[in-house]
Order: C-alpha cells, then structure tokens, then sequence
C-alpha cells in the first residue's frame, strides 16, 4: 500500500492508519540500510581493477541507479503513485535519454584536425 | 478565499495540487542537472588520454557527505510518517537532525572548496612547475609579474601529467618558499583551473545551492511554519511531504554526483 493511498483513502479507522504507516516506517529503514551499504560497496568497487576503467564506471553507475531507485522509489513512494505521475514523468525520462542520447551521438563528431587517441 | 485541492485530491488527477506542482518542478530539475551531466560526460571523453583528473578529490570526506545526506533522507520521510501517525514532537525531532545534517553537508562541503581555492599551480620562469597548498601569501602582483614571497606546502613536478593522476602519483607536502620574482604564472584549482574543476563547481555548487534552498524550506516548517499543524494539520502534513519529496531528489542528484565526481 502506497503512501498516496494512505492520504486518500477513506477513513476506515485511526488506528488503522497508523498501523499503515507504522508498517512503511519498517520499509523505510530497510532502505536506509541498503543506502549505506550500498554507498560503502560503490567505495570499495571504485578500489577494484576490473579490467578495464569503462567496466568500474559501468559498475558504480549500477550501483547508483539501484541506490536512486530505493530513494525514488520508496522515499518519494513512486513505487505506488498516481497516474498522472507517472505520465510527467515518462515525458521526462524519454526527454532525458533524448539529451544522453544527443550526447552518446556528439563522440562521433570530432572537429577537423583533431589527434585522437 | 481557500485555496482549492490542498488537501483533497483532485478527482481529475487524484493528488491535492501541490503534489503535481512538486512533480512538475521535479521533472524540470531533472533536465537542468541531466544537460550538466551531459556536459560532463562530453568534456572527460573529449579530454586528452592522461589529463581528465584523478584523485583530486577526498574520498572518505565525500563519502562522509553522503552518508550524511542519507541520514537527511530517512529522517526527513521519518518526520514526514510522525506527523502521519499525530506525533508531533517526534516530527521536531527529526526535522531538527535533517537540519543539522544540512548544515554538516554545506560546511564539509565548504572545507572541500577552500581547500581548492588555497591549492595553488605554479608556472615558474625556469619551465618547472610547483604544486601545493598556500601556507603564507605574501605576494604582490605587479601587472604580469610578481614581487615579494609565497611559502606552499606541496612539491615540484617534474612532468605536468603527474597533477593529473594524483592517486598513481602521491604528491609530496614539503614547505617551500618561492620568490614572486620566479613565478610566470599562478593559479588556484577554481572553477577557472582547468574544464574538470569548472564542472565539479558547477555540478556541486549547483547541488549545494539546491541543499541550501531546502534547508531553508524545512527550517521555516520546523518552526515558525509549524504553527499549522494546530489548525490545519492535513494541509500542514501534505507540506512535509512536499518538502521531502524535493529533498529527496537532492538527495538522489548526490548519490550520481558521488561516483561520478570523486571515484571514477
């Protein structure tokens, strides 16, 4: 059950709100845990030579957006939000990976008498 | 008047208003840092092999300014859940750590730029270039050249590619005294140093300003704004919320900064 549906759901009881609410607090230190250990192994990954320098930052960026989903999706409860949020933000994502995009397509286009490596 | 859907929600979208209005805003801060990221991504590709910085920042004191922005998170969405559950007293007490992690975030963060702005690069007249922090400026510029002294704790390079790896090349920290006489050109690791610090500045002043402007709308509802959790304590609850939810995305822009700025 979603934080929104706490707020708007008709009012069955007090008590049972609380509850509720008692329950996500349960979930929401989970998720602070997860946090820190989370930040702890980016550290210490960051330490490891995997290879090759593309495959950290492949890793740290995993590590990342698994630690960005956990605060958007349980802090800012957009694991269980309304529609419409959804919708504002799909536009947003598909704006964003447009603009990474553009970026991904600019590596190709080296100015004239550049030395590349 | 009353302001409509404050704490109702709205039959056509099913949020009180302010909840869409946050979301709005949200989005649009996601492309204001999204086209930062980028520009980021275009200047370390597009750097030469060997002269993107490495190491340059100070990994236990930015890992320490996460684990406290986190800290800000929970118990930000814990102060939130306290007024949920009609405890008000625990709402101040939560709301007065994230203030207080705040507050430690911009002054670690503060400590982090002074060190830049006193960690100076020295072109000297005889080719050789110093790298250190100022210990004692005494110097004097006289149009291009300089005149009196300057004591730095840091040490002469020998190749310029050695500043930009500075975890393959440990720098030494030895006081020298350098006459303004031999200096060609002095400049200090600001945003005008070099395309890595101009962005980390941006990036991480952009960011600060973001936790400032936060703490200052959590400061007034931690206290005088407060005050309407007596008379309209929904609407009061729904501002938390609101609150939170911007908090949280500084929060999420950090946890991206972290990797991308002082790790990789």
């Amino acid at each position: 059950m979603s934080a929104t549906a706490i707020e708007t759901k008709p009012s069955s009881g007090h008590d049972h709100a609380h509850d509720e609410v008692a329950h996500h607090v349960k979930r929401y230190l989970f998720v602070f845990y997860a946090l820190i250990f989370g930040t702890i192994i980016t550290v210490l990954a960051s330490y490891i030579p995997f290879g090759h320098h593309a495959l950290n930052i492949g890793v740290a960026l995993v590590i990342a957006c698994a630690k960005g989903f956990l605060v958007a999706g349980y802090f800012m409860h957009l694991v269980s939000e309304r529609k419409m949020i959804y919708g504002v933000l799909a536009f947003t994502a598909f704006f964003f990976v447009g603009l990474m995009a553009l970026t991904l397509w600019a590596f190709a286009d080296y100015p004239l008498h550049t030395i590349t490596h | 008047m009353d302001i409509p859907y404050t704490v109702q929600p709205r039959q056509d979208t099913g949020l009180y208003n302010a909840k869409v209005g946050i979301w709005l805003f949200l989005a649009s801060e996601v492309m204001l840092f999204g086209a930062l990221f980028s520009s980021y991504i275009l200047l370390r590709v597009g750097a030469p092999e060997g002269f993107w910085p490495h190491g340059w920042l100070n990994v236990p004191i930015g890992t320490c300014n996460t684990l406290v922005l986190i800290t800000s998170s929970i118990t930000t969405v814990m102060a939130w859940a306290s007024l949920k559950m009609n405890n008000f007293s625990k709402f101040k007490f939560y709301h007065a750590i994230t203030l207080l992690c705040a507050l430690t975030f911009v002054c670690i963060k503060s400590y982090e730029y002074h060190d830049k702005f006193v960690h100076y690069e020295i072109a000297m007249n005889d080719g050789r270039t110093f790298d250190g922090h100022m210990v004692e400026n005494k110097l004097k510029a006289e149009g291009t050249t300089f005149t009196g002294y300057a004591m730095l704790s840091g040490h002469f390079v020998t190749d310029r590619e050695e500043l930009f790896d500075t975890v393959k090349h440990k720098p030494k920290h030895e006081e020298t005294k350098i006459q303004g006489a031999e200096i060609r050109k002095l400049d200090n690791y600001g945003p005008w140093h070099n395309t890595y610090t101009a962005i980390y500045f941006t990036l991480t002043g952009l960011h600060a300003l973001h936790v400032i402007g936060g703490a200052l709308a959590i400061g007034f509802l931690w206290g005088p704004g407060s005050k309407m959790w007596k008379t309209d304590p929904e609407r009061f609850t729904n501002r938390i919320e609101i609150s939170g939810l911007f908090w949280h995305f500084v929060d999420l822009v950090w946890i991206f900064l972290f990797p991308v700025l002082y790790l990789l």
